[in-house]
């Protein structure tokens, strides 16, 4: 009996070519199947260091990323961070970091299939995102390396400002449950830029 | 082209191009820059609308958004209802007839795009007169973030309607260069046709753009016609100028009669003379720059009326050089004419005595009262006012923090003061926010002419006050509410005693114009009539919004398929396929039954029971919440939380668990498995997920922040799919090979960890039907395959799937509660049969204290029973009420409970029901009735449980 | 539309909020040594004073940390909030004086 890989789909797989074609000046992509964990670890402490050890990065503090490793931290809560790293990386991370974690009291749970990334970027996303987001997104508001957890339009999200100037990347997380919504939202909000 | 009542050389508008449009189904022309106002008036129209009350001809009074009288309905491009005249900009091929009070909404769907924008600003400046453009271009220069919104389509406020000079040439070069200026600064945002109309918390102020109405028809279907901007500033300025008020005289709401500085703007900025010749009547200098201004554009001034007994030298002289009559201390005591007024009746005014009067033939009346700065948003902001009996008007007093006024809102009214007044309040706003203003440069105005102070009047005696039944009937105080001075005499004769009482009364300043220009008027009569002073009467409240806003605009993009979110499982796509109707649980869609060509809802419910109770059945369970709680303290937590025990369980088991609030009451149920041993994974119901998470947390963050335990919510990772029936084994064994699902190593309430369809699950024992059942899980993402494959596995044993409508059937049937439906927030665990969910053995638990009290012990409790109707066709309605006798006796009726879940089930081969009854559990055997249609229907109380009752199935 | 500070997230509109009323109930050491009435103050009874009240707020749609409020009930504003498990705010250092000085 051969094996075969299962097919999987993302959330949005149905809304690639929708999305391939948004007007000049935004640009909107899934990245579908991103490995998500979240990390819950009380700030300062020893489990704290060693995932950082681990990782090779701090753990950053309230509504900022550490987005400059292979992996990256989203901080979420006072104790809770999401890592978000490539494809594929969930099980060999959940065995890095419990052993580094060892008898202290952190957990890691994965989460990968709870949300979907999409990556927006382009002169226009700022733009498009003020139509339903109440947070300040001015860079030197919320300059790259913020990454807030509000509501876009009606939806739960958390913006990650990957750069900021001149032309925005800006990844948006949300639920696997709401993404469907967002896209149609987001697609929408385009609508005046045709 | 022109029309005679064009001032040539006059007005911004493009007389280069020719826009047609029809009113009251006759063919004009205008130009680009008019409004219909202007449009109309330059072709001779001043009869445009008629009063709603009295059917009386009505004018345009005003050039703005304080127009009570030029009410209109747009009937193409798309009908809109009771706009006005003067802020109606012209557009090719619009077509409007003028309204008697009330218009009509479409009956067709609005297919313009409406939407909202969030801004976000140091400093926003509202209205970019003289006053608003020194304050933005003062805050510009500093590098603050800065929005400007004016709601006309062209900035420079009053200076559009002067022919003031700035720096010795005409005042809108001026304006032209402070906007080249603003535009090439990045943070300087500047909103045309953008009207502020509310002012909320923290300094978020609403504003409505009107992008695209003024291109009328040729309007681009992919740009929002209106969008609400959201802006939140640190720092608002408020330079909204000021509103002229008329005077209350006899018929003085005939077409022909106009705020003599509404005239003033006709003229230079539409290049429109609104008469040939006028009579002027007013309380103080602001009207004499309009007469003058009008004589010289070749209108005659028949005469002006001052009510003064002394009129400024430099008026005068002004006046004599034109040839116009300045008659001091004399007022208009009321018009002749028919469709426009033909003369005004001028009689002296000394010492409050009329005098005797005398007509002037006139087609146009121009009336100042004086000046009421507009202080509706400022006021909205909790600015305080204050009374100024010198221009007879209310006055920002106190400025709450972040917020202030600048110019005429302020009550500066020359042109110096309001420019060097915006800068001081941009600098106030600035300093406030750490910033300093450098100096700024402000133009230089015209030498001021030397002036006399205003008289405050109200209100004309009229020479027919003693001789009627009440005095001032004529004399209109709301022209939109056609209410008059006799309206506010009849509200103080009755007693009233508060403006606000009055304006509820007699309607003053409820119509869409918010009493802009019959507000302080009505202060002022009141006032009066009671013999006090204004300043203790006040003025009435300002609320949002301060325009008329269309309900479109607020919903912007939120309607159609964005009205709310809609949350779908990774397996929508399938059911959409397979021809599930769906329902709305929360803003979940869930297939709620999947009908076959022909079936009704009925028959198809009755297939897929009948398949879960004989063959085999799948359905879409992902929506129920899934919470991971991890850490050594996790069944402290949940031992807390449950009312049962959960520490115990073991690794590989699973529990069925209740929770409650600390008032005993069930508040969400669910399935606990142990993960390992310092993991255990809870679902909640489908609506609840969100919450229970909350919950937990909060008594964990807040009571118990000591327990060592996190709580994750993966609902999402995972999709869930009840495989159900007596076949289930069969077909999950097809599709799980490494599973051994026989029942003494997969027994019921156990989990096992295997592969199904080549993807790593969780297969869990547990049943929601009472049948021999598995729920299989998989990370979203897999979903549809494993779906596909246990439908395909199932297909020999003709699978079928199944929505809601027969989960709640067969839960029914084995009488499972669901939370929300059989429960109310007053329902206990023990009321709902099922003490054995609750722990004896634990010392303490969320809710156990209050199953003690008095209260929850009463033996005639609500209990949740069976009800059998008589009939086994009844289908009791959900919420229907129970009663002990067939007869139903006189009011009020004594109510013993209702029914909860009420279905038609096929294993049953009859209707029955779920309900709460009181001392339900005592009266299992009895007889109730249920009032339904005007008779009542027998109902045979039963245990709850109705379909086997021993649990044979749950086996296979 | 209300600006909330969060006292990890900073200001966020109220909608991103869920009110858990009066702060500072502690479950009772033992429910079982009250009095029926006595319990039913700690389950069914709250201050409800005008004025300056403790409150708990949850950052609903961010961090989802339960936290301290103290709000005026008359004015609606929020005089300071703090973390829970942090001693409890006075009046004068509220977050907005933060941000207005930032």
């Amino acid at each position: 009996m051969t094996v075969e890989t299962p097919v999987r789909f993302s959330p949005l797989a149905a809304w690639q070519d929708t999305l391939a074609q948004l007007p000049t000046g935004i640009r909107v992509r899934e990245l579908p199947h991103l490995t998500q964990l979240t990390l819950r670890a009380e700030p300062g402490s020893t489990a704290v260091r060693a995932v950082a050890a681990c990782l090779g990065v701090p753990l950053p503090g309230p509504v900022r990323a550490e987005l400059s490793g292979d992996v990256e931290v989203l901080w979420m809560g006072p104790d809770e961070w999401l890592l978000v790293a490539p494809d594929g990386r969930a099980d060999d991370l959940l065995a890095r970091l419990r052993s580094a974690v060892g008898e202290e009291f952190a957990t890691v749970t994965d989460v990968s299939a709870q949300r979907t990334t999409l990556a927006l970027s382009g002169p226009l996303v700022r733009s498009v995102l003020a139509q339903g987001c109440a947070v300040d997104l001015d860079s030197r508001v919320t300059p790259a390396g913020s990454c807030p957890t509000t509501l876009l339009a009606q939806a739960p999200v958390t913006l990650v400002v990957h750069d900021d100037a001149p032309a925005p990347d800006v990844r948006l997380l949300v639920r696997a449950s709401f993404a469907a919504y967002l896209a149609a939202w987001l697609v929408d909000a385009c609508t005046e830029h045709r | 082209m022109n029309t005679p009542f064009r001032a040539p050389g006059h007005g911004r508008v493009d007389r280069g191009t020719t826009l047609s449009f029809t009113f009251d189904g006759i063919a004009h022309t205008g130009h680009p820059g008019d409004t219909l106002a202007s449009a109309l008036l330059a072709d001779g129209v001043h009869h445009v609308a008629h009063g709603i009350r009295y059917g009386r001809p009505r004018g345009v009074l005003a050039a703005g958004a304080e127009e009570p009288n030029a009410l209109v309905q747009i009937e193409f491009p798309f009908p809109e209802p009771m706009l006005t005249a003067t802020t109606v900009e012209l557009y090719e091929g619009l077509v409007a007839r003028g309204l008697s009070g009330q218009g009509r909404l479409s009956g067709e769907p609005d297919t313009a795009r409406y939407d909202t924008v969030h801004a976000h600003c140091d400093v926003l400046v509202v209205g970019a007169g003289p006053a608003g453009l020194a304050a933005t271009l003062a805050a510009a220069r500093t590098g603050a973030r800065v929005v400007l919104v004016d709601e006309l389509p062209e900035p420079g406020g009053s200076l559009l309607g002067s022919q003031e000079p700035l720096d010795g040439a005409p005042a809108m070069e001026w304006v032209g260069a402070v906007l080249a200026e603003l535009a090439e600064h990045a943070d300087v945002r500047v909103l045309r046709r953008t009207t502020a109309f509310g002012h909320y918390d923290d300094g978020l102020v609403l504003a409505l753009e009107k992008r695209t109405d003024h291109l009328g028809a040729a309007a681009p279907a992919h740009v929002s016609r209106q969008r609400i901007w959201r802006i939140r500033s640190r720092q608002v300025v408020y330079a909204t100028g000021a509103y002229e008020r008329p005077i209350a005289f006899d018929n003085n709401d005939r077409p022909g009669i106009m705020l003599a500085g509404s005239a003033r703007t006709y003229l230079n900025r539409f290049g429109v003379l609104p008469g040939t010749r006028a009579v002027v009547f007013t309380t103080n200098d602001s009207a004499y720059p309009a007469a003058l201004e009008l004589a010289d554009a070749g209108v005659r001034i028949a005469a002006v009326a001052d009510v003064r007994e002394e009129v400024p030298e430099h008026w005068r002289s002004a006046c004599a050089e034109r040839g116009i009559a300045v008659r001091a201390g004399h007022v208009v005591t009321g018009t002749s004419g028919i469709e426009r007024v033909t003369r005004a009746h001028v009689a002296p005014f000394g010492a409050g005595r009329l005098g005797e009067r005398h007509g002037v033939d006139c087609d146009l009346l121009l009336v100042s009262g004086g000046w009421n700065p507009a202080v509706a948003l400022f006021s909205q902001a909790r600015g305080t006012l204050r009374y100024d009996a010198g221009i007879g008007a209310f006055v920002p007093a106190g400025a709450p923090g972040g917020v202030r006024t600048a110019g005429a809102a302020g009550g500066t009214f020359t042109l110096a003061g309001c420019l060097a007044d915006g800068v001081a309040a941009a600098g106030q706003a600035l300093s406030a926010l750490g910033r300093t203003v450098p100096e700024t440069a402000l133009p230089v105005t015209g030498p001021l002419p030397h002036g006399a102070p205003a008289r405050v009047l109200w209100r004309v005696p009229s020479p027919r006050d003693g001789r009627e039944d009440q005095d001032g009937t004529l004399q209109f105080v709301d022209l939109q509410r056609d209410a008059t001075v006799s309206d506010v005499l009849r509200a103080t004769g009755a007693g009233l005693r508060s403006v606000e009482h009055v304006k509820r009364y007699t309607t003053i300043g409820t119509a869409h114009d918010q009493g802009r220009t019959s507000g302080v008027m009505t202060s002022g009569i009141v006032a009066e009539a009671l013999g006090v002073d204004v300043a203790e009467l006040g003025t009435t409240r300002f609320r949002p919004p301060a325009v008329p806003v269309s309900f479109a605009a607020l919903a912007g993009r939120n309607r159609g398929e964005l009205f709310d979110p809609v949350r779908v499982t990774a397996l929508h796509p399938w059911h959409v396929e397979h021809g599930a109707l769906f329902e709305n649980v929360g803003q979940w869609k869930r297939p709620w039954y999947y009908p076959r060509a022909g079936e009704t809802i009925e028959e198809a419910v009755q297939r897929e029971c009948r398949a879960a109770r004989t063959g085999v059945a799948m359905m879409d369970g992902s929506t129920l919440g899934k919470i991971n709680v991890q850490g050594p303290d996790a069944g402290v937590l949940l031992d807390r939380l449950y009312t049962n025990l959960m520490s115990t369980l073991k690794v590989g088991r699973v529990r069925y668990g209740v929770m409650c609030g600390v008032d005993g009451m069930a508040i969400d149920d669910g399935t606990v498995i142990r993960v390992a041993e310092q993991e255990f994974l809870l679902t909640t119901t489908t609506g609840n997920a969100a919450r229970v998470l909350e919950w937990m947390e909060e008594w964990l963050q807040t009571e118990w922040p000591g327990l060592r335990v996190h709580l994750t919510s993966v609902t999402e990772h995972w999709v869930t799919i009840p495989l159900v029936g007596p076949r289930s084994r069969e077909v999950l064994a097809l599709v799980a090979p490494d599973l051994d699902v026989s029942n003494d190593a997969f027994p019921f309430m156990s989990w096992q960890d295997t592969t199904v369809a080549g993807v790593a699950a969780r297969v869990c024992r547990i049943s929601f039907s009472g049948e021999l059942a598995y729920e299989v899980n998989v990370p979203a993402w897999y979903g549809i395959t494993v779906w596909e494959a246990l439908h395909a596995a199932g297909d020999a044993f003709s699978i079928t799937t199944y929505g809601t409508e027969t989960m709640h059937v067969l839960r029914a049937e084995k009488a499972y509660p669901i939370i929300g439906q059989d429960t109310d927030g007053t329902v206990t665990p023990q009321d709902l049969g099922m003490s054995w969910v609750v722990s004896k053995k634990k010392p303490d638990f969320v809710g156990k204290r209050s199953f003690a009290r008095a209260e929850n012990l009463r033996e005639d409790r609500k209990q949740l029973v069976g009800l059998l109707p008589a009939d086994e066709h009844v289908l009791l309605p959900e919420g229907a009420q129970i009663i002990a006798t067939s007869d139903i006796p006189a009011p009020p009726v004594p109510m013993l409970g209702h029914v909860t879940s009420s279905y038609r089930s096929d294993a049953l081969r009859r209707t029955f029901a779920l309900a709460l009854v009181r001392s339900g559990t005592r009266r299992i055997g009895e007889t109730l009735y249920v009032p339904l249609d005007g008779r009542t229907v027998p109902v045979t109380v039963t245990d709850p449980v109705l379909f086997d009752k021993e649990g044979a199935r749950r086996d296979g | 539309m209300q600006l909330i500070t969060c006292p990890w997230c900073g200001d966020r509109e109220e909608i991103e909020f869920h009110y858990g009323g009066q702060a500072h109930v502690a479950y009772p050491e033992d429910p079982y040594a009250l009095d029926d009435e006595q319990w039913a103050q700690y389950v069914f009874f709250r201050d409800n004073p005008k004025g300056p009240f403790a409150e708990r707020w949850v950052h609903a749609a961010g961090c989802r940390r339960w936290f301290n409020a103290l709000r005026d009930t008359v004015t609606h504003e929020f005089l300071a909030v703090h973390r829970a498990g942090a001693e409890r705010p006075s009046p004068t250092s509220t977050a907005k004086g933060q941000e207005a000085t930032r």
